[in-house]
C-alpha cells in the first residue's frame, strides 16, 4: 500500500514536471501574443491582448496561474480552432477551450488502439505459443522471422504500403478518414505490426522457460493431453512477462498513433498534435501533450502494479 | 545443442581455456546464411556512409526536370542509367539512397554512441557506489523512461528547430537511460563477484575497479543493447524527418524521401517503396546482428556457432 502511494506520487510529480517543461519551453519559442495574432498585427492590438491575457505579468505569476488553471481542468483556449480566419482583435471572440478539443479526439485514438491490440494480443500470443511448443521446427522459424520483421518495420511506411495495395491498387478499403470498421482496419493493422512481433517474441521465450520446468514434466508424465499442458499449465504461468509487454506496447502505441493517424488522416489525438504543432497553437500543443503524457504515465503505472501484484516474489514497498 | 553430453566426473572447462580466437568469431559469421547477409548489408551501408561521393553514380541534389519520375531501370535523356528511377525533380533515387544512408546511419550511430557512453558511465558508477547518488540517478532514469520519448523528441525539435545536430542532441538526452539501467544492474551483480573483491583487497581505487575490472566483463550485453538501440534511433529519425521535424531538405534522409514520395504514391510507387525498404533492411540486419552477438558471447550457446570446435 505504501508502495502504491509512493509510486502514484512519483507519477504525479513526473506529470507536473512534464507540464512545467512544456510551459517553459513553449514560452521560449517566441512572443505568444504575436504568435496568436499573426505577424501582421498592430502594436496596439498586441498590447491589448497581452494585458487581457495577463501576458505582461512576470513569468512566475503566469506559471502559477497556468498550473492553477490546469488543476481545475482548464488548459486555456485554442489560438486557431473555432476561428474561420485568424482571431480578430476583439477578444470576446475567443477560441474553443482546448480541453474540449482534446477530449473530443480521444475516443478515435482509443478505438484505434483497441482494435490494434485486439489483433495483436491473440495473434502474438498464439504465434509465440506455437513457436515454443515445437522449438526449431518450421513453424518456429516462420514465427521468428515474422516477429523480427514486425519489430524492424517502419510503421508509417507499412501504412503507406497498405494504402497503395489495398486502397489504391485493389480498391477494397478507403485510403483514410474517419468512419466505421473499414476505415479503422488499415490503420489498426499498421499499428498492430510491432506489438505482434514483440508479444510473439516475449511469449515464445517465456513459454520456452515454462515448458522446461519440472511441473510440466509431471503433467506430461501423468498423461495430461499436450494441448492442455501447453495452454492451461504453461501459458498461465508465462502470462506475467507477456502482460508486462502488452502494457509497454500499449504506451508505445499511443505515441505510434501520431504517425499512423497522420498517414490515414484519422482524427485522433495524434493527428491533433501534428496539426497543433504545425499551426503553432501553443495551448493546444500543451494540452494534447499533457494528456498523452498522462495516459502513458498512467499505463506505465498500471503495468508496474500488475507486474508486482502478479509476481509475489517482488517485494512491494521496497521498489528500487 | 550438437555437443556431446558432459560425462559425470569430467572437468568442466572454462570457455577461455578452449582458446577462442578472433578467427572463430569471423568464422561464426559465415555459419548462418541469414546472419551473413545481415553483415554484408551493414558493411555495404558502412561503405555508403564513408564513401558516398565515390559510390553514388549521380549527384543527390540538383534539378533535371526532363528526367522527372522515371521508373526503375530506365535510361535518362543524357544517357544516364537510373537503377531505381528518379524523383519528382529528376534526381537519381539510388544516389539519394546512398547519401541518405550517410545521414540516417550517422544520426543513429552518433546518437547511440553518446547515449551509450553517458548511460554506461552513470550506470556502472551508480551500481558500484550505490547510496544517494544511485538513488538520484535511478529516480531520474525511471522518470525519463516512463515518458513517451517520440512525443518528447517531437516537442523539443519543434521548440529548437529540426536539423542534423539537434536530432543527435535530442536522441542522446532521451536514450541514455536504457544503457544506465542495464549497466547499473550488471554493476550490482559484479559488486559481489570474487574478482571485484580481490581487486578491492589489493587496494585498487573505486574508479579503477569500475572501468578496468567491471567494464570489460559487461561489454557483451552492452554491445547487444547498443546494436538494438541504433536500429531504434534510425527508425525514430525516419519518423521525425517524415513529420518534418528531423533532417531538413535538401539533405537526403530516408524518412524525408518517404515524405516527398508520398505525394506521388499513386503514380511513382518506387519513391516510397525503396527508402522504406532500406530502413527496414537496416533495422532487420541490426536485430539479426544483435542476436548473433548475444549468441556468440553466451558460453552455453556459442558452441553451435564455432565450427570444428566442440564443447570440451
Amino acid at each position: 500500500m505504501a508502495y502504491l502511494v509512493r509510486r502514484t506520487a512519483n507519477s504525479l510529480l513526473l506529470l507536473l514536471l512534464t507540464v512545467s517543461f512544456v510551459f517553459i519551453a513553449g514560452r521560449m519559442i517566441g512572443d505568444p501574443a504575436l504568435n496568436m495574432l499573426g505577424p501582421g498585427a498592430s502594436d496596439v492590438a498586441l498590447e491589448k491582448l497581452r494585458r487581457a491575457a495577463g501576458l505582461d505579468d512576470p513569468l512566475w505569476l503566469q506559471y502559477i496561474r497556468y498550473i492553477g488553471n490546469l488543476l481545475q481542468g482548464d488548459f486555456g483556449v485554442s489560438y486557431r480552432f473555432g476561428f474561420s480566419v485568424l482571431p480578430s482583435e476583439n477578444l470576446d471572440e475567443i477560441g474553443q477551450p482546448v480541453m474540449d478539443i482534446v477530449l473530443d479526439r480521444l475516443p478515435a485514438t482509443f478505438l484505434l488502439a483497441a482494435v490494434a491490440m485486439g489483433f495483436a494480443v491473440p495473434a502474438g500470443v498464439l504465434m509465440g505459443v506455437i513457436a515454443a511448443a515445437k522449438p526449431r521446427s518450421i513453424a518456429d522459424r516462420i514465427v521468428t522471422v515474422i516477429a523480427l520483421a514486425g519489430v524492424s518495420i517502419v510503421q508509417f511506411w507499412l501504412g503507406l504500403m497498405l494504402i497503395v495495395f489495398f486502397a489504391v491498387h485493389l480498391g477494397w478499403l478507403p485510403t483514410g478518414g474517419y468512419g466505421g470498421f473499414s476505415h479503422a482496419l488499415l490503420p489498426a493493422l499498421t499499428l498492430a505490426a510491432r506489438p505482434i512481433g514483440r508479444i510473439a517474441q516475449i511469449a515464445r521465450s517465456a513459454m520456452l522457460d515454462e515448458l522446461a520446468k519440472p511441473y510440466i514434466v509431471t503433467a506430461r508424465a501423468k498423461g495430461v493431453q499436450e494441448g492442455r499442458v501447453v495452454f492451461l499449465h504453461a501459458l498461465r504461468n508465462a502470462a506475467v512477462p507477456v502482460i508486462t509487454m502488452i502494457g509497454d506496447e500499449l504506451s508505445a502505441l499511443l505515441t505510434g498513433a501520431i504517425l499512423v493517424e497522420k498517414i490515414f488522416a484519422w482524427p485522433g489525438i495524434g493527428l491533433l498534435i501534428i496539426d497543433s504543432l504545425s499551426r503553432s497553437d501553443l495551448p493546444l500543443i500543451q494540452a494534447s501533450i499533457a494528456v498523452v503524457a498522462a495516459l502513458v504515465i498512467l499505463v506505465n503505472l498500471l503495468v508496474d502494479l500488475c507486474y508486482r501484484l502478479a509476481n509475489p516474489r517482488i517485494k512491494l514497498g521496497n521498489g528500487a | 545443442m550438437a555437443s556431446r553430453p558432459i560425462v559425470p566426473g569430467e572437468e568442466i572447462v572454462d570457455g577461455r581455456d578452449a582458446g577462442i580466437s578472433t578467427g572463430d568469431y569471423v568464422g561464426a559469421i559465415f555459419r548462418d546464411k541469414v546472419t551473413l547477409l545481415a553483415f554484408v548489408y551493414l558493411a555495404m551501408l558502412a561503405a555508403f556512409t564513408v564513401g558516398a561521393e565515390f559510390l553514388a553514380p549521380h549527384q543527390p541534389i540538383g534539378l533535371n526536370l526532363r528526367d522527372r519520375l522515371l521508373p526503375p531501370g530506365t535510361t535518362g535523356s543524357k544517357g544516364a542509367f537510373h537503377l531505381l528511377g528518379t524523383d519528382e525533380l529528376g534526381r537519381d533515387l539510388f544516389s539519394r539512397l546512398i547519401y541518405g544512408a550517410r545521414v540516417s546511419v550517422s544520426v543513429g550511430m552518433i546518437g547511440a554512441i553518446v547515449s551509450c557512453f553517458v548511460g554506461v558511465v552513470t550506470g556502472l558508477t551508480a551500481g558500484y557506489y550505490g547510496g544517494l547518488y544511485e538513488d538520484i540517478v535511478m529516480r531520474l532514469v525511471d522518470g525519463m523512461l516512463s515518458l513517451p520519448s517520440l512525443l518528447v523528441a517531437l516537442f523539443v525539435l519543434f521548440v529548437l528547430g529540426g536539423g542534423y545536430v539537434n536530432l543527435i542532441l535530442v536522441f542522446s538526452v532521451l536514450h541514455w537511460m536504457v544503457f544506465c539501467r542495464l549497466s547499473r544492474g550488471l554493476a550490482l551483480d559484479a559488486r559481489s563477484a570474487t574478482y571485484v573483491k580481490a581487486a578491492k583487497a589489493l587496494g585498487a581505487p573505486g574508479l579503477r575497479i569500475v572501468f578496468r575490472h567491471i567494464l570489460p566483463n559487461v561489454v557483451a550485453p552492452v554491445i547487444v543493447l547498443f546494436t538494438l538501440e541504433i536500429a531504434i534511433l534510425i527508425l525514430s529519425e525516419a519518423s521525425l524527418s517524415f513529420l518534418g521535424f528531423g533532417v531538413q531538405p535538401p539533405d537526403p534522409s530516408w524518412g524525408l524521401m518517404i515524405a516527398d514520395g508520398r505525394e506521388h504514391i499513386r503514380s511513382a510507387w518506387w519513391l516510397v517503396t525503396f527508402p522504406g525498404l532500406a530502413i527496414f533492411l537496416t533495422a532487420l540486419s541490426l536485430n539479426l546482428v544483435a542476436n548473433w552477438v548475444r549468441a556468440v558471447t553466451d558460453p552455453v550457446q556459442r558452441w553451435r556457432w564455432f565450427s570444428g570446435k566442440q564443447q570440451r
